[in-house]
């Protein structure tokens, strides 16, 4: 009965066993052997955010150009491909990868109690086709191969007739990458939440932020198939002359809007639910007490995750539909504002019971409120079939998004950065430097976006690369534009803190927010086997509501990496499992998918001789070797893991 | 870090070197030189025996994916099909076999639509502009397979009459004055 | 009288509001209506704008009343707190939170569904039936009839009668674009593939400006439209103005113009009834000179832009399908004047 024994101090050399048994290699090829969750979701966060930046200067030439009517800054031609790029940028390689893919794969497992993701290679393979995808895209763009019909791509303008070239079919191949990668990290971490929960952390008492991480790694598997064959339509229809989207010929351009938006809505939600699970997660760290209201929460949550898929029909509103399929959508729209806003008044209840202690995480959560609020609520405008049709394709819908992603991604990204970075890197953060950094972002944001709700609501319409004087947008574009330099300058103070914090940060201990999830429950930086001791858990917020003498999972190999899986449900404790270990070949696969992705922008047949590699390294990845000596001897001793 | 840097900088300007230039649009072509066209002399009994005098093809036309597709949408506009019907032929020949009356060079092409050509081909001089020409010619040489495949348009938006040019074989032009040219 | 003073106030600071984002120089005012369902549209924004303002002020009053509260200055992290009373109180305030959400999104659906009606229910036995076609980057308009020489056919400028409705007959010839005039009517988008109709009404005259609204390619910056809402027998001359051919100009200068037109690439893209052009790859140009703009509402009609943008179309609308036409500067005066003769 391993779950009631009293605490055991681990002893040195077993922990120097367990650190043996999960030590990733180093050196330059070990760089991609390593499958441990920790470090692949390091690396998606690093290189999300190195996007995030590029997908910014992006932004700030487009801003340049807009600055003044008539501005010769960019032609038609680059600006096209450059809002092209940051909109693809900002979705598929900055938000999703940061908000789901880095937050997730670096969290769930420690907000779970265990050692590793499941499926770690497949983990490990995501990556790099992620990074793959994101190269293309922006090679691309160096070799003038630039996507240049818009983020959505809307055919007939991206099809074969209206944009030669392979600018649209590289757009599309990104797609289908990224959307892997988003894929395998989806069921990674679905399974590691729904099987490797620490024992006792029943369903009923999963922190807010795993809730989540379900809920979108569930939307993620239902909303990224469909932009995925509608990209794959469009390569076909531009490579092997396929007609689906040919109006002459029977097929429809509304198609591939109704796909591309079944993905495009849930994404939405695939962005912003983890922005909420940060902000569930910090508001009752830093208001020192349990969150008010966890299961209306939670059911907001799911709630969310279902209703998103009900509304995308409302990007489409000025397509022309009949009016009860408007009058559908709109209260389809109208009714996913319930979850959201029920969210909003347990944040208020939760502050207003606790005591609040504004620090730096919560300060940025705080901007989170004030942003997302004027987002959500310029949403229920949107919402509205009507104020849709003036205000849909303007300036006003511009800033309304930007207010939703930058309020609902960027602003609990930098919350959540200056709560983990502590766990990531063991020292704290510069909160002096990070003030600066949120009013520098802060106004420069408002001052930026807010004024793009008036030149929309002053018909502005959306992707123009200039306007005539005659419009007299100048002076509320030039403001905008200055916006755009408190923001950069924002970002420079945030790197600033960040190389200093690496260099010469305060250390910050395992707790330094004394926070209630498991996360804190071991040290920062958390050793390669993340818990020396595997805990259990009592209630909703594990470390807040430990008894004094909280019982520890035993009976876990020292000698090589094993996992505890326990019930879907209650999380009791069912077998132990081998982790895989380090190994290349998720590295190779995906090298092999990459050539046979790119071959196929080029021919057809890419996909056929492409297909060869990829059976191979597949192969060589699955091949069963047999476990190892010391697994082998444990199972001939029989000995059933009970309870 | 520091070479890192140098290595992803030195990378990222060889690519820029590299740029496509199928990917390159032009949109203010430079002034055309009319002498070139009016120095373009047409043996009158002796139809296309002689090519030589072509002008020499701007290689722009025949690597811009856009110039090409340019040159679709004028082959359609300008009622090329009127006579050539989508490249078969009618009134005037086929455009997409390998028989050149008058030579499958872009010079040779060009010629016949500045100059027009015996036995009813119009001539085109100051009606088509001396670019547009060259982006017609770019794609009539892509309707036989005489251009890379990734420069060659795809299908178009209307009735399926042909295969798109990116699929058309690569036929080995002969003809009066044709000389084989080797596959792209 | 508080009641008084607050409509009082409201309304200047309406005034204020609707000076910022509809009011003031500018041509695209979509808070600043003409017809009906425009008017329905503004009448809809402002309701719901007030009723969200008042979400919005609450809400934050909430947080900050919250963070005032309970904040403390503690540097160190201080210890958990339990204050079931406190929740249980909080339970009503969530739940009536949630409750008067709801209620508030029920009665905007309810005036959005409503609004939507007017909006659409615009509809007439005998309606001015007019024909727009989207091209990458112009309009091409077209006033149609049974009798094929009484349609009239012209591009960017749509001429239409006040109070009276009218029906758009919309479809695009290459990419979808949308066809929006905020002080008329919200976007409609132009699908290939998809005829479909929408309805108008202006009720003052006036010229009303339009622009693409739909991402279509390299020049959808520079794809306008104007709406010249006119009296009914405006409207009828202009009708009639417009079905006559091109006259043969008198003077010798526009003769020669046309005869530049007529042999150079003009007469590839355009048509000029009455004359030997006749290709529809560009717009009409039968009554060009009774356009206030040219090249989709980028440039005023005036010699000096007409020349300028015969010559070098290129660097005015980077990507447009007009080709360059470099003519010798004489030819090129003979050729303006004969368009500015097209009336």
């Amino acid at each position: 009965m391993a779950l009631s024994e009293p605490i055991v101090i681990p002893q040195a050399s077993d922990l120097e066993r367990l650190a043996r048994a999960w030590a990733q290699p180093r050196g330059f090829w070990g760089w991609f052997m390593n499958v441990h969750h920790t470090a692949i979701g390091v690396r998606f966060m690093v290189t999300s955010f190195i996007f995030l930046l590029l997908g910014g200067i992006l932004a700030a030439l487009m801003r340049w150009q807009l600055a003044r009517p008539e501005h010769g800054v960019l032609g038609p031609d680059l600006y096209n491909q450059i809002f092209t790029i940051h909109g693809s940028t900002m979705i598929f390689l900055f938000a999703v990868p940061m908000m789901f893919q880095g937050f997730g794969v670096y969290l769930v497992p420690l907000l779970c109690g265990t050692r590793n993701i499941a499926f770690p290679r497949l983990n490990a393979f995501s990556y790099y086709i992620y990074v793959v995808g994101g190269l293309l895209l922006w090679v691309g763009l160096l070799v003038k191969t630039g996507a240049d019909a818009g983020w959505f791509s809307y055919v007939p303008l991206s099809g074969p007739e209206f944009t030669p070239g392979k600018r649209s079919d590289f757009w599309a191949q990104m797609i289908t990458f990224t959307e892997v990668s988003a894929l395998g990290v989806a069921i990674s971490i679905a399974a590691t939440i729904l099987r490797h929960r620490a024992p006792g952390m029943t369903l009923n008492r999963m922190p807010v932020i795993l809730w989540e991480k379900l809920t979108v790694a569930i939307m993620v598997i239902f909303a990224m198939p469909a932009v995925m064959v509608v990209s794959s339509m469009l390569l076909m229809d531009r490579t092997i002359n396929t007609q689906f989207f040919n109006p002459a010929v029977g097929g429809d351009v509304l198609l591939y809007q109704h796909l591309f938006w079944f993905f495009g809505h849930p994404e939405v939600y695939i962005i912003f639910l983890p922005g909420t699970a940060i902000i569930s997660t910090l508001v009752p760290v830093f208001s020192r007490r349990h969150i008010y209201g966890y299961i209306p929460i939670v059911c907001s949550v799911v709630a969310t995750g279902f209703l998103g898929f009900g509304v995308w029909v409302h990007h489409m509103f000025a397509t022309g539909l009949p009016q009860i399929s408007e009058s559908f959508f709109t209260a389809a729209s109208l009714m996913i504002v319930i979850p959201t806003a029920t969210q909003f008044f347990c944040w208020i209840a939760t502050i207003w019971h606790g005591r609040l202690q504004l620090r730096l995480p919560m300060l940025w959560v705080f901007g989170f409120f004030f942003v997302f609020l004027i987002g959500g609520l310029s949403g229920v405008m949107l919402a509205s079939v009507p104020v849709d049709w003036q205000v849909h394709d303007s300036f006003f819908v511009v800033a309304h998004f930007h207010y939703v992603l930058i309020g609902g991604a960027l602003f609990p990204m930098f919350a959540g950065l200056y709560h983990w970075i502590p766990k990531i890197t063991g020292r704290m953060m510069n909160e002096g430097l990070g003030k600066v950094h949120f009013w520098l972002f802060f106004i420069g944001f408002n001052m930026t976006f807010f004024t793009m709700h008036f030149l929309g609501l002053r018909g502005m319409p959306r992707r123009v690369y200039t306007y005539t004087p005659e419009m007299h947008w100048g002076a509320l574009n030039t403001l905008a534009t200055t916006g755009v330099g408190f923001m950069a300058a924002g970002i420079i103070v945030f790197l600033v803190n960040f190389f200093d914090n690496k260099a010469s940060g305060r250390l910050a201990g395992p707790n330094p927010w004394s926070g209630g999830s498991l996360e804190w429950a071991t040290a920062s930086p958390p050793p390669p086997y993340n818990f020396a001791e595997l805990p259990t858990v009592n209630g909703r917020e594990a470390l807040w509501d430990a008894e004094p003498n909280q019982p520890i999972v035993r009976g876990l190999r020292e000698d090589i990496p094993e996992v505890l899986v326990t019930h879907s449900l209650d999380s009791d404790p069912e077998y132990r499992e081998e982790s895989p270990g380090p190994s290349i070949w998720p590295f190779l696969t995906s090298i092999a998918v990459s050539i046979a992705f790119i071959w196929s922008i080029f021919s057809p047949w890419g996909i056929a001789y492409g297909a060869i590699p990829v059976v191979i390294t597949l192969i060589a990845w699955l091949w069963p070797r047999g476990h190892s000596p010391a697994r082998r001897e444990l199972e001939r001793r029989e000995e059933p893991w009970t309870r | 870090m520091q070479t890192d840097l140098a290595l992803w900088s030195a990378v990222a300007g060889m690519l820029m070197l590299l740029a496509c230039s199928r990917e390159e649009r032009q949109f203010r072509p430079s002034p055309p030189a009319s002498e070139v066209i009016n120095s373009v002399q047409v043996s009158g009994l002796n139809p296309g025996a002689n090519p030589v005098g072509a002008p020499a093809a701007p290689e722009y036309y025949q690597e811009s994916a856009y110039a090409v597709s340019q040159g679709k949408t004028l082959f359609n506009e300008y009622n090329c099909s009127g006579c050539h019907a989508n490249g078969g032929g009618g009134i005037g020949p086929p455009l997409m076999d390998n028989y050149w009356i008058y030579g499958s060079e872009p010079g040779n092409i060009f010629t016949t639509i500045i100059q027009g050509r015996p036995n009813g081909m119009p001539s085109f001089r100051n009606r088509i502009p001396e670019f547009q020409a060259w982006e017609i010619v770019a794609y009539v040489r892509s309707l036989s397979g005489l251009l890379p495949k990734d420069v060659a348009p795809s299908r178009s938006d209307q009735f399926y009459v042909k295969p798109p040019e990116q699929s058309m074989p690569y036929q080995v032009p002969t003809g009066i004055t044709g000389k084989p040219e080797p596959p792209k | 009288m508080t009641g008084a003073a607050f409509f009082i106030t409201s309304d200047q600071f309406h005034c204020g509001v609707s000076l910022l984002v509809g009011g003031g120089p500018g041509r695209h005012r979509m808070l600043d209506p003409a017809g009906p369902q425009a008017g329905n549209i503004e009448w809809l924004y402002w309701v719901i704008f007030w009723i969200l303002l008042v979400v919005f002020v609450l809400t934050i009053a909430g947080f900050a009343r919250a963070a005032a509260r309970t904040r403390t200055s503690a540097t160190e992290m201080l210890p958990i707190v339990k204050d079931p009373e406190g929740d249980r109180r909080a339970h009503w305030a969530v739940g009536s939170a949630v409750a008067v959400t709801v209620l508030t999104l029920f009665a905007i659906l309810v005036m959005s569904v409503i609004t939507g009606k007017k909006v659409e229910g615009l509809t007439s036995q005998n309606p001015i039936t007019i024909q727009v076609i989207g091209h990458q980057w112009w309009w091409e308009v077209i006033y149609p009839n049974a009798q094929a020489d009484q349609t009239v056919t012209t591009a960017n400028e749509i001429h239409v009668p006040v109070g009276k409705p009218i029906v758009l007959l919309t479809n695009s010839a290459d990419v979808i674009h949308s066809f929006w005039a905020p002080s008329i009517n919200g976007k409609r988008d132009l699908l290939p593939g998809y005829s479909s109709a929408f309805w108008i009404q202006i009720d003052q005259p006036g010229v009303y400006h339009g622009q693409c609204a739909e991402f279509c390619g390299l020049q959808h910056a520079h794809m306008g439209f104007s709406i010249v809402a006119e009296s009914a027998s405006a409207f009828a001359q202009w009708q009639e103005r417009q079905l006559k051919p091109a006259p043969d100009p008198a003077d010798p200068e526009p003769r020669r113009g046309r005869q530049v037109f007529l042999t150079h690439a003009c007469l590839m893209c355009h048509t000029i009834r009455g004359t030997g052009a006749g290709s529809r790859f560009g717009p009409d140009l039968t009554h060009l000179a009774s356009r206030s703009m040219i090249a989709a509402e980028t440039l005023p009609n005036t010699r000096g832009a007409l020349a300028g943008w015969i010559v070098d179309p290129q660097r005015i609308k980077p990507g447009n399908q007009m080709t360059p036409n470099p003519l010798e500067p004489d030819d090129l005066e003979a050729l303006v004047s004969y368009l500015g003769t097209l009336n």
